[in-house]
């Protein structure tokens, strides 16, 4: 990848690189890893570089810490296109697009209080549509009721880490 | 898709082929009578879980003049004010029942029911979101009287904002080509952005006012809805918009002699009795078709027809 990305950090021994990540959405990626700074990881933060994939990107490199594959079905919300690089000894030892699935289920919450899959004596999982990744929009297949991207991304990072 | 063991859980889930196989066989029924037995040794189950008259009462009379027996369950006198769960509820109608028609406050509870249930499940409205079979009805009206579902200016008048009843009328007839639908309310209770997203989807064109005045004389149906008391989530809302619209005889002048006004009952205040008595009065037909086209309905489901 010959990326702006390379000139400006330096390449990590051991440890994870999520790229191609919407340009903006960097920190609230972070925020959902549970990344403060004050963990005494290595972390690099790009935003806004060219990507010949996206546009423009953010990409988010920390070292010593391999992505809890438990995050990667949330992770796929915020950074939709977003692609994760395992790193062992410089290399990349695995490498994971991320895809977001057309229906989204049991991470969203419906806004609506009077939405069916939102009372809690039922044993019911929510189910989101996507109808658009940028800006992020989902619709609730019960209630019809929108999320919005600002909604959406703090949700996603509310319950981060 | 044909309609055998279909759930009916929005108008939008249907096509203009599908009505049109249930307008017929309304037509039938009202025209050369309906089969007495035809559905002898069905249970139907009504699960009413928010007050009902008209859609209740039609349904079971709807499935009695076919031969089938009916069981109501009324959420207030059932185990679910002792904390039981709509799931389970639904199984036990599911075991217990041929077919579940379903009220409630809460949105989604149909398509949740759908998914519980391997029996068909109708949807008898919930909350601000859907009221299909209403809006099939609705539909037949205008086509008994007009002879057409197509080339109408159509206003809806009243709470577009949490009226299930106008919502889902809206989205059936934008099914059908070259109507206008104007949208008229005062603009707290405009239509939402999910139903307005929807028509610009399937290409009708839709017009907003808050002026009725503006197109009365343009009309061909006017579909009238009360004002939502319950869904209001703060009643100090509802008091600012009460009483805020009104037809009456003075609000229809200059009205085309063709217009038929239409609601999906109940009344409060903004439809006048003396609408009742002229000849643009098409809401308690509406409610006469309500028992041939629910016979229709449950004739195709239970795939006797």
């Amino acid at each position: 990848m010959a990326e702006e990305t390379e000139m400006k950090v330096t390449k990590i021994r051991n440890g994870t690189v999520i790229d191609h990540i919407p340009n903006g959405r960097a920190l609230s990626v972070l925020k959902l890893l549970g990344l403060t700074g004050k963990e005494g990881l290595t972390i690099a933060l790009v935003m806004n570089v060219k990507s010949k994939k996206i546009g423009i990107k953010d990409v988010v490199k920390v070292e010593n810490l391999e992505l809890d594959p438990s995050l990667v079905s949330r992770l796929a919300l915020i950074a939709p296109n977003a692609t994760i690089n395992i790193i062992r000894d410089y290399k990349v030892y695995e490498k994971r697009k991320i895809v977001l699935q057309d229906v989204v289920e049991n991470i969203l919450k419906c806004t609506n209080p009077t939405c069916i899959s939102r009372q809690s004596n039922e044993p019911i999982v929510s189910k989101f549509k996507v109808i658009s990744k940028n800006p992020l929009k989902f619709q609730c297949m019960y209630c019809n009721r929108y999320l919005m991207e600002n909604e959406v991304i703090l949700q996603i990072t509310e319950r981060g880490g | 898709m044909g309609w055998k063991n279909r759930d009916v859980i929005s108008i939008e889930d249907f096509s203009i082929d599908d009505l049109e196989v249930l307008f017929k066989l309304t037509d039938e029924y009202l025209e050369k009578g309906h089969p007495n037995e035809l559905l002898k040794g069905y249970i139907i189950g009504n699960v009413f879980l928010e007050p009902s008259t008209r859609t209740r009462i039609s349904f079971e009379v709807a499935a009695k003049k076919l031969g089938a027996e009916v069981v109501n369950f009324i959420g207030e006198y059932s185990s679910i004010k002792k904390g039981e769960s709509l799931f389970d509820t639904f199984k036990m109608m599911d075991i217990y029942t041929d077919l579940i028609i379903i009220r409630s406050p809460i949105e989604g509870t149909a398509r949740y029911a759908s998914d519980v249930c391997k029996k068909p499940v109708i949807n008898a409205g919930d909350g601000m979101l859907n009221h299909p079979t209403q809006a099939m009805i609705d539909l037949y009206t205008i086509r008994k009287i007009h002879g057409r579902l197509n080339n109408l200016k159509i206003g809806v008048y009243g709470d577009l904002r949490y009226g299930r009843a106008s919502n889902s009328f809206i989205l059936g007839i934008a099914k059908y080509p070259n109507n206008l639908i104007y949208a008229i309310s005062p603009p707290q209770l405009k239509l939402r952005e999910e139903i307005k997203e929807k028509l610009k989807e399937i290409g009708a064109i839709l017009y907003e006012t808050t002026n009725l005045n503006e197109v009365i004389s343009e009309l061909d149906v006017l579909y009238v809805t009360r004002i939502q008391k319950e869904r209001f989530p703060d009643p100090a809302e509802y008091e600012k918009v009460r009483g805020s619209y009104k037809i009456d005889l003075k609000s229809l002048e200059g009205s085309k002699p063709e217009l038929i006004i239409m609601h999906p009952l109940p009344r409060v205040e903004e439809l006048s009795y003396e609408v009742d008595v002229t000849q643009k009065q098409a809401y308690f037909k509406q409610v006469t078709f309500g028992i041939p086209l629910r016979m229709a309905l449950l004739s195709l489901i239970l795939g006797k027809m």
